[in-house]
């Protein structure tokens, strides 16, 4: 299943963990370490970062370690661009209805 | 109309929080009615071909305004305001959530800082709009953008059809 980007860092305990990560690279046990969850909770929290591509597992010996996928978060960038958009067409609208108005009351 | 206009466009990810700060070219008495009275609201809070339509608006601390965004097929998309603190042509700042059509709020939804200032003859608003949820203003932009792309679908369907007669 393709899970969308937004469902993950929707969930706060996903905003931390990608928080976590963003710094080091971890195991699954020193990011549980950080939450008052159990260990399984975390490790499904990390299953839906992985299937959204915004984490990356990598293995060192016998420890699977998690990091995060810098270009991934760049999507929430490009997203954010489009909701700026919706902004500038906006005020072009408020400009011309405020020429509009100015025009009127004179 | 002239774009020298000073427009900011922040987004704090750590708080949650988007900033926007834009210039217009009149006096703070327009751009504040453009922003507080619900009939001039109504002409420019939707982007096209999206449009805005105000059930009822209070305008005073504790009144709320009622609307609905509507996108060109009809699909309405209700909203709640509440007025939490107003400065008159100073600042007002505002609870906004989305809802059902019979005024049902459905929370988390965000907080909004309106500031306004004149200087030589232009005014400028800044806005904070801080959001609980992410996933929230994600949302928003689905319906913005779905609404903007079925117009433009009906309108290549439109082309189309006009091209094969």
């Amino acid at each position: 299943m393709r899970r969308d980007i937004f469902q993950a860092i929707a969930d706060p305990t996903r905003r931390a963990i990608i928080a976590l990560i963003a710094l080091q690279a971890m195991t699954p046990n020193a990011i549980a370490e950080n939450f008052n969850t159990t260990r399984q909770a975390v490790s499904k929290h990390l299953r839906i970062l992985t299937e959204c591509e915004l984490v990356k597992q990598e293995s060192q010996g016998r420890e699977i370690y998690y990091s995060l996928e810098i270009e991934k978060m760049k999507e929430i960038d490009k997203w954010l661009e489009q909701y700026r958009k919706i902004w500038e067409t906006r005020f072009s609208q408020l400009d011309k209805l405020l020429a509009t108005n100015k025009k009127q009351k004179k | 109309m002239t774009n020298d206009l000073l427009f900011d466009f922040t987004v704090d990810k750590s708080t949650k929080t988007v900033l926007i700060k834009r210039e217009f070219e009149a006096e703070l008495s327009l751009v504040w009615d453009a922003f507080t009275k619900s009939e001039l609201i109504d002409q420019w809070i939707a982007p096209k071909p999206m449009i805005a339509k105000t059930k009822y608006q209070d305008f005073r601390v504790g009144g709320k305004r009622f609307y609905a965004m509507i996108s060109p097929e009809g699909q309405e998309r209700w909203a709640l305001q509440e007025y939490t603190s107003i400065t008159p042509k100073t600042n007002f700042k505002m609870y906004n959530a989305f809802a059902d059509k019979d005024e049902n709020a459905e929370l988390p939804g965000s907080e909004w800082d309106h500031t306004f200032s004149e200087e030589n003859g232009k005014t400028i608003v800044s806005i904070s709009i801080y959001n609980e949820s992410l996933e929230r203003l994600e949302r928003i932009l689905d319906g913005f953008t779905k609404g903007m792309k079925m117009s433009l679908d009906n309108l290549q369907n439109l082309l189309a059809n006009l091209s094969h007669k």
